[in-house]
């Protein structure tokens, strides 16, 4: 909200110089954002004197004059009637922004040079004259500021007020405010209202027929007005705080507002279908026209104010257009009322229409306030637009209730906020902001809040006003104990650390991307309807539609930043991520929200180097980092099944794997479908792993390993080379051997797979190497040698090799 | 000239020690020093150097040929002479180790070797993204005062995220916090508060605890992500007062920072706290001075905070008249932009691999 410091000195004198004011309201909880000069646009205006004058020579109206800028003579083309040689006027220089908008450039106008503008007092929105320039007094020097040569200044606050301060949407408020931290009086203005004629119930009424939505409404009648604009002051005042003028009838209505917090709502009374108001909720479907010239639809639960027949306005949002003042009104019903903030904010929220008087209301308006500004609205009138305010007040009150005194305890001040207030000092605090203390005992009070603080009905809130009065830097800063406590979730914390420092050990960069995608992510992922992963949570509300569900992978997520990556030409990518996916039970219940281990590797399997030739990264290159990642955690080592099944369709299919731990899929990898890719615009291979944290973390052997003795004998190394049919596995064999439960063959490795060749078509050469141990002796050949050949026999007999 | 003297000299004179022409013995042994010393400094090979060590060290070599000899000189010249001549040893030995060690090393200097300013065979490690780094060193910070660490969902009810904060339906204090809604009844959680009260409703006091976590509003721009991390932190016990609340932030904020961050507790508001109090700490960029970072204030808001209000405490069913505790929190990415001087907020979620490895 902006406060002009001049229109607030009118509620309370400003001791303190403005920096300091607003350094106060700050630390007392309403925070300028913002401090500016009010006049800060009249920068680049300066006083000018004509010097010479010529009659334009294409232009009857229009004169060329040379202007003495202070800095130099000036060339303008003037229109104005009163401009005449050695009068000194506003001069405002190229680059000026006037207020209504419009940009002063040095140009040519019909033919002749004009560097500048000689402005009228209306233009500069410094008075309401627009008929001719302005002529200053003459005892003024070019080249002066115009600011600093009609002693214009005005500072203007910002204040970001929270939503609990209602009570300072208003000038009022705030002076209250400022003048319980200057310890300064608070004056209010006074209201003469002269009331003439017939008391106003004989001609109009209002009945609330839904008082739990309108606690209050009061109403004055003024007759006689003549519409028109309002006085420079007034309109002065309005413009001050960024508001723009409209009528002599509907300034004074916004002018009361900012006054007093209390939004009024002023009706043309002769457009009022039997001269009366009727408060209650619309009808369904009931079409509407607000000021705005919308046509909005009602429902049921939209509080109306009507007429005999119909609504004319939404109640605390918005007039109508059917009783809207116009230039023809002559009378006024002006509506001083509180409704209820619920109300208003549904309302409000239901039309999305926001407006002065709706933030007020939903905040909160003090219900004894309405009768002043109605009162101080009817006096503005009678004195600004010739009005005569009919005899009496409209002032139907059902919401009507005492306040009730609120318990405060000094002792319990003190302990909540570690202070050693004095009672009396908690006394003043609260007397200075209009609360009413009635002692009980030295240590106890009861406090009733003034009925604008809305916000405050417990003792806590009386505790935060002594807080903030007395400043949060006077509370002393202490530590509270903090007993020693067996940590929960340690375990998973740790481990969750440990992994993303093996991923960034094994070169992957962590990514996070955002939990929510585009709808079509699971037809990018190529899923069947009956998929798992198909059941989306929905956003009802998303800022664009490639946020509009919640992820059911983090495969999108990170195919989405390899693309973004090489649109920025980084092609060798090795990225993961750990985060949630949501797997949705409906829009009503809360979705399952599984950790997951994502990690992508596209491009080169080294950055390019001296020393290795380009080669691109593969599936072996991204299973070799899984493998390493679960024996780093102490988790056995994991089986890699060829996907045959529907699921993981988005990996290529004879291009993946299900990871397996003790017959449990955890997880899955494999090349990403190029179809999947086309869809993220990804034109290079892309290889993904998918890893269900606490499936992978549940495998971690949480006891220590029983460490093994380091073999005191050599081992004996036998090499055996099969020709075995293409289709085999050869994880197959090295299966075989282990089930073999040999004990003294103590490793089987792979080391070379050859095809092609003599090879026939169907068939591949695959060489391992068996490492044979005893634990009790040295082994002789002879021993080695026969195992070996047995060994060697049986798995050509299983898997119907031959040698080579 | 005194090569050939000592190379003749010396053992035509070894047996008798008869005075030779006018050398007397301490002569003889001086004058071998200086020659064998000569004779090293002028060889440039290194079996030149083993030959002059045998000529002079070896079995029949002169040093030696002269020890042996002492026993003949008359008794009272004995020990000096001894003396001297074995510190000639050890001054030979020495000298004919050191010349041989210059003349390898200037034989090393001729092979080129490799070129070193190859770069190595690179080891890569990736990088954590900066906003897991930042909340590890948060949760370290308050682990190490003694917190514990709390996770929740992420899809909440809006009556944890919202109700039980304090905030009802149809509030205006909702419009503080946009809201994405999965139905009327759930929501994508926008603080992580909820953690909380879930937390309180599974424990009695005391409790401190820290809640790190994503969060989501419905709002984008150069300083708003609708997606973006908290760590949100509760203590409840008796007798916790707002003194507390000022010194646990304090000694967070001068270990996140430095001691020579000063901070400032300024009036606010929050539903589910009261007094509530916004955490300015003073700009770490420019120290107060006023900078396009802290707007010329000086000041930096990094923290929300207050006293846990007596409502919150009522909805999970606390004691108000025994126990008190506050609440406080803070935006990560807020935290990180200061600590990596980062700019723009959307950064960190376009995972560019050349911003991810820079931290
Ligand atoms: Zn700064």
């Amino acid at each position: 909200m902006k406060i002009s410091l001049n229109w607030l000195k009118s509620y309370v004198p400003v001791q303190w110089d403005v920096h300091r004011l607003a350094d106060a309201l700050t630390m007392a909880g309403l925070e300028v954002e913002g401090l500016y000069d009010r006049y800060d646009y009249l920068k680049t205006v300066v006083v000018g004197r004509v010097v010479r004058m010529s009659p334009h020579p294409s232009a009857v109206k229009l004169k060329c004059c040379e202007v003495d800028s202070g800095n130099g003579l000036i060339p303008v083309v003037c229109g104005a009637p009163n401009v005449h040689v050695g009068c000194l006027s506003a001069l405002a220089l190229p680059g000026t922004i006037l207020p209504g908008g419009g940009v002063i450039e040095a140009g040519v106008i019909r033919g002749e040079t004009s560097s500048g503008m000689l402005c009228s007092e209306a233009e500069l929105e410094l008075g309401p004259d627009h008929s001719g320039i302005m002529i200053l007094d003459a005892a003024l020097t070019p080249g002066q500021s115009l600011a600093t040569a009609l002693e214009l200044s005005d500072k203007v606050m910002e204040i970001g007020l929270t939503p609990n301060r209602a009570d300072c949407l208003s000038f009022i408020g705030i002076a209250r405010e400022a003048a319980a931290i200057q310890n300064a009086p608070l004056m209010f203005p006074e209201i003469l209202l002269p009331e003439t004629g017939d008391d106003i119930r004989q001609t109009t009424s209002v009945t609330i027929q839904s008082p739990d939505h309108c606690p209050r409404y009061s109403a004055r009648v003024v007759g006689c007005i003549t519409i028109g604009p309002s006085p420079f002051w007034l309109r002065d005042r309005l413009l001050s705080v960024g508001i723009r003028p409209v009528n002599n009838v509907v300034d004074i209505t916004n002018f009361v507002m900012m006054e007093t917090g209390q939004p009024l709502h002023a009706f043309d009374f002769d457009l009022l279908a039997g001269h009366r108001i009727v408060v209650r909720t619309a009808a369904a479907g009931e079409p509407f026209e607000t000021l705005d010239h919308k046509t909005r639809t009602l429902n049921e639960d939209t509080l109306m104010i009507c007429d005999g027949e119909k609504p004319v306005a939404v109640a605390g949002v918005m007039g109508g257009c059917n009783s809207e003042i116009g230039a023809d009104t002559r009378t006024v019903l002006i509506e001083s009322a509180c409704f209820n903030p619920v109300s208003i904010r549904k309302t409000s929220k239901f039309f999305g229409l926001s407006t002065d008087a709706s933030h007020r209301f939903e905040r909160g308006v003090d219900p004894e306030g309405t009768l002043f500004a109605l009162n101080r609205a009817a006096a503005l009138m009678v004195e600004l637009c010739g009005g005569i305010c009919r005899r009496g007040v409209i002032d139907e009150y059902p919401g009507a209730a005492d306040r009730k005194p609120i318990p405060l305890s000094a002792d319990a001040v003190n302990r909540l906020l570690g202070t050693q207030l004095d009672v009396r000092t908690m006394d003043s605090l609260l007397h200075a902001i209009g609360f009413d203390i009635k002692p009980l005992s030295s240590d106890q009070r009861e406090v009733v809040a003034p009925s604008f603080r809305v916000d405050v009905s417990r003792p806590v809130d009386l505790v935060e006003e002594i807080a903030r009065l007395s400043g949060y830097a006077q509370i002393p800063t202490t530590f509270p104990v903090i007993p020693q406590s067996i940590p929960t979730g340690y375990a998973h914390r740790n481990r969750k650390r440990q992994l993303l420092e093996l991923m960034t050990g094994f070169g992957f960069s962590e990514a996070i991307t955002y939990s929510f995608v585009h709808p079509h992510a699971s037809r990018h992922l190529r899923l069947k309807s009956d998929d798992v992963h198909m059941r989306t949570l929905e956003i009802l509300n998303p800022l664009t539609e490639d946020q509009g569900v919640m992820r059911t992978s983090l495969i999108p997520g990170l195919l989405e930043a390899v693309y973004y990556n090489i649109t920025q030409q980084s092609r060798n990518l090795k990225l993961f991520e750990v985060g949630n996916i949501f797997i949705s039970n409906g829009q009503d219940a809360l979705p399952d929200e599984t950790e997951m281990l994502a990690c992508v590797w596209t491009g080169a399997r080294h950055d390019l180097a001296w020393h290795t030739s380009d080669v691109v990264c593969d599936f072996y290159d991204l299973k070799g980092v899984v493998e390493a990642l679960l024996k780093a955690l102490h988790i056995q080592p994991p089986l890699f099944t060829r996907i045959t099944d529907a699921s993981r369709p988005y990996l290529k299919k004879g291009y993946a794997a299900h990871i397996l731990c003790n017959d449990r899929v955890m997880g899955c990898i494999g090349q990403i479908h190029p179809e999947t890719l086309a869809a993220f615009n990804v034109k290079q291979p892309v290889y993904g792993v998918e890893i269900n944290v606490q499936h992978l973390f549940a495998e971690i052997l949480d006891v220590h390993h029983n460490t093994t003795a380091v073999p005191k004998f050599p081992s004996v190394s036998r090499d055996v080379t099969l020709i075995i049919s293409r289709s085999i596995e050869s994880m197959q064999i090295l299966l075989a051997v282990r089930e073999m439960n040999e004990p003294l063959v103590e490793q089987a490795l792979l080391f070379a797979i050859f095809e092609g060749g003599r090879l026939p078509a169907d068939k591949k050469s695959v060489s391992f190497r068996l490492i044979y141990r005893s634990s009790e002796e040295t082994l002789e050949d002879t021993v080695v040698n026969d195992l070996h050949t047995a060994i060697s026999s049986r798995l050509i007999q299983r898997f119907d090799a031959s040698l080579p | 000239m005194g090569l050939v003297v000592g190379l003749f000299l010396s053992p035509f004179i070894a047996d008798t020690f008869v005075m030779t022409g006018k050398q007397t013995v301490e002569q003889q042994i001086e004058q071998i020093l200086r020659e064998a010393l000569h004779q090293i400094q002028t060889s440039s090979v290194a079996d030149q150097i083993q030959s002059l060590t045998v000529q002079y060290l070896g079995r029949k070599g002169q040093v030696t040929q002269f020890l042996r000899n002492i026993s003949h000189l008359p008794a009272e010249q004995r020990p000096q002479a001894g003396k001297r001549a074995n510190d000639v040893k050890k001054i030979l030995e020495e000298a004919f180790q050191n010349r041989l060690r210059e003349i390898e090393d200037s034989q090393a200097a001729e092979d080129t070797g490799i070129d070193v300013s190859l770069p190595g065979r690179a080891a890569f490690r990736g990088a954590l993204h900066p906003i897991t780094q930042i909340t590890r060193r948060i949760s370290d910070i308050f682990s190490r005062m003694g917190f514990d660490i709390a996770e929740g969902p992420e899809v909440e009810l809006d009556h944890y995220n919202f109700e039980c904060l304090n905030i009802p339906k149809n509030h205006p204090a909702r419009d503080m916090q946009d809201t994405f809604y999965v139905s009327e009844s759930i929501v994508l959680r926008t603080h992580t508060s909820p953690i909380q009260v879930r937390y309180m409703e599974k424990h009695e006091p005391p409790i401190h605890i820290i809640a790190p976590g994503k969060v989501y509003r419905c709002d984008s721009d150069i300083t708003h992500t609708p997606m973006f991390h908290q760590v949100e932190g509760l203590v409840v016990g008796e007798g916790i007062t707002f003194g507390d609340l000022k010194g646990i932030l304090t000694a967070f904020v001068h270990q996140m920072f430095d001691t020579q961050t000063s901070l400032r507790f300024r009036p606010s508001f929050f539903p589910f706290t009261e007094p509530s109090a916004e955490v300015d700490i003073l700009c770490v960029m420019c120290r107060g001075k006023g900078c396009r970072v802290c707007k010329q204030t000086g000041w930096l808001e990094v923290l929300g905070s207050g006293m846990v209000h007596p409502a919150v405490f009522e909805n999970v069913g606390y004691d108000t008249s025994r126990y008190s505790g506050f609440a406080f929190g803070m935006g990560v990415e807020r935290i990180a932009m200061l600590k990596f001087g980062i700019d723009d907020i959307r950064k960190y979620y376009e995972n560019d691999i050349r911003f991810l490895r820079q931290f």
